[in-house]
């Protein structure tokens, strides 16, 4: 039986390996069409709510649509950490992973797919996400290659929280670990300025708003797209792009080696 | 002990979990092309060998080879020459089987086109053929170990580890793993096999080890582990209940008590003249007795006596010495 070290090399295996891994997760979709949908319509649903029902950004000077609509985007970025831990978490309770790593593959090769199918996951949400948007009013202002930056930041923040999802989700183990997780997903996610200006909020909250990666991303992306974004002056909000970059290079530089580590080793 | 044809050698093995010692100088040799059975209660580490042995778990001392390679230092060796059944269907169950098998061929490298060769010869051996694009999910328990055995066997693997690959299933599911098994080793192929069942190891296992708290504590094949403990035993059903106590105490060491059947059991090796002793001792005494037999010990006895559990047979509980045969 050809099992043999033979053929296109390391690095090569190391390709075909994450892609068979990745169809595995795209086979997933293929059978679980509702769920795919489900994952699509639900940030979808909270943007019409905070648009239509939820009523207008706190201390936001200009259309809240405008406002709102990149806040949602990188809300649905951060919140993405939770649909990584989920399906991490119920692939390491199944004797499945036990197999690939019994088995003489590349055994990064799995978290590849994750990343690969949560990253592709999110450039449909954002998709769905912006179409919507469009429809309700929103608008970018500053030209295509902004734009594409704009959502290029925003899948950044995404690939950071995937790598700290997968690390946690590790760490958690079980899938009922991840309530909790989840629980604290949402203050964290609104502790941000997705919804309401920092000014607008008590000193201290104000500046933890400020620093938070999310609203950093927020901040950029509406500073690229053209929206309002009622900039205090301060130096987190003057340096948006900046920390809208740095942070989740930070996030990930500690926890892509980490979760890679970790699941080399991954022996009780 | 070992020797160049041994396809699995496990020697002073130990795993800690924190306090609990797992694997406590685990240690046997397992000859290429037999099936070795790893016979113990839960918790007695069979799992925990499983996985040091298929490179899952790292070990914390001791040595251990499958394959002629070191299952630390040359895991992607060990990885290329073995197949896994674990305790959990070790299969993609949002899956169809064919999906499943095609994938992990992929994952050997065997090409596309061959994989799904593979897949389609597996599933045809096994049975599968005709489950088309049903998720595993949908299968039955039966159906579904015999998809994970045939994952397991996609690359023809040297060493197969089935970790109690039956638990769980029904009668007719054991049956058909049972037959899968026994095509296999016709093939040459070496099988390291746990199980809690020790009709299981009797009926597939060339020798068995029986494990309790980490360690080996008896070695041989089926026959030899029966003939060890304390070969032929008598029973004796009393007709008084109220005088069972006074009987067991006549019938001498390691006796057991089954008060719902009245019955008594004891070691018997001398047959003939334990039968007369006991007629002697019970007539004596006054004692009447419904029915006496002398005969061979069930595995079972062999099992419960050398792990401690369950009987409370005095003698026989205490040879927890490490014996080969």
């Amino acid at each position: 039986m050809s099992t043999t070290t033979a053929g296109p090399g390391r690095i090569g295996w190391a390709l075909a390996d994450s892609w068979t891994m990745t169809r595995r997760e795209l086979a997933h979709w293929a059978r679980q069409p509702v769920q795919v949908v489900v994952g699509l319509v639900f940030p979808v649903m909270l943007l019409l709510m905070f648009n239509y029902l939820v009523g207008g950004g706190r201390g936001v000077e200009g259309d809240n649509t405008e406002f709102l609509v990149p806040g949602m985007l990188a809300l649905t970025m951060a919140f993405g950490l939770e649909g990584t831990m989920l399906a991490v978490t119920q692939d390491l309770n199944k004797g499945v992973v036990d197999r690939f790593r019994s088995m003489p593959m590349v055994s990064g090769a799995v978290l590849v797919g994750r990343s690969a199918a949560d990253m592709l996951q999110s450039v449909a949400a954002l998709a769905v996400m912006t179409g919507v948007g469009y429809a309700l009013g929103w608008r970018w202002h500053n030209g295509t290659a902004a734009a594409l930056g704009a959502l290029g930041l925003l899948l950044l923040l995404r690939f950071a929280m995937l790598w700290t999802g997968i690390q946690l989700a590790m760490v958690a183990g079980r899938p009922e670990m991840v309530q909790a997780v989840q629980i604290l997903v949402w203050p964290v996610g609104f502790l941000s300025n997705v919804f309401a200006t920092p000014e607008s909020m008590p000193g201290p909250l104000g500046a933890a708003v400020e620093w938070n990666p999310m609203s950093a991303t927020a901040t950029a992306v509406r500073d690229l797209f053209g929206n309002p974004g009622g900039s205090s002056g301060s130096w987190a909000a003057e340096h948006a792009e900046l920390l809208a970059v740095l942070w989740p290079v930070a996030l990930i530089a500690v926890f892509f080696p980490l979760a890679v580590r970790r699941f080399a080793r991954l022996s009780r | 002990m070992s020797t160049v044809s041994d396809a699995i050698v496990v020697e002073g093995v130990h795993k800690r979990f924190g306090k609990k010692r797992a694997l406590d100088g685990l240690g046997f040799a397992v000859r290429g092309g037999t099936v070795h059975g790893v016979l113990g209660p839960n918790g007695a580490g069979k799992t925990t060998a499983v996985r040091v042995l298929t490179t899952l778990l790292r070990y914390d001392g001791g040595r251990a080879e499958v394959a002629g390679f070191d299952v630390r230092s040359q895991a992607a060796e060990v990885r290329r020459r073995i197949g896994l059944l674990g305790q959990h269907a070790a299969v993609d169950e949002k899956l169809g089987g064919r999906q499943n098998l095609e994938m992990f061929g992929r994952l050997y490298h065997l090409g596309a086109r061959r994989a799904g060769q593979r897949a389609d010869e597996l599933l045809e051996r096994f049975g599968l053929a005709d489950t088309g694009r049903k998720a595993v999910e949908r299968y039955s328990g039966g159906m579904r170990r015999r998809l994970d055995l045939a994952a397991s066997l996609i690359t023809d693997p040297e060493v197969l580890f089935l970790d109690e690959p039956t638990t769980g299933l029904d009668p007719r599911g054991r049956a058909e793993v049972w037959n899968a098994v026994r095509s296999l080793t016709a093939g040459g192929t070496t099988v390291l096999l746990t199980t809690q069942y020790l009709e299981e190891a009797d009926q597939l296992a060339d020798r068995i080890s029986v494990v309790d708290g980490g360690r080996v504590v008896a070695e041989g094949t089926a026959d030899r582990l029966k003939a060890m403990v304390g070969g032929d035993r008598i029973d004796v059903v009393i007709r008084d209940t109220d005088r069972l106590g006074e009987a067991a105490a006549l019938l001498g060491e390691g006796v057991t008590v089954d008060r719902d059947r009245r019955l008594l059991g004891a070691p018997a090796p001398d047959r003939m003249r334990a039968l007369t002793r006991t007629v002697r001792a019970l007539e004596e005494a006054g004692i009447e007795a419904e029915d006496i037999a002398v005969r061979r010990p069930t595995l079972d006895e062999v099992f419960l006596s050398l792990t401690g559990s369950g009987h409370e047979s005095g003698d026989l509980a205490s040879a927890g010495t490490e014996v080969a045969v």
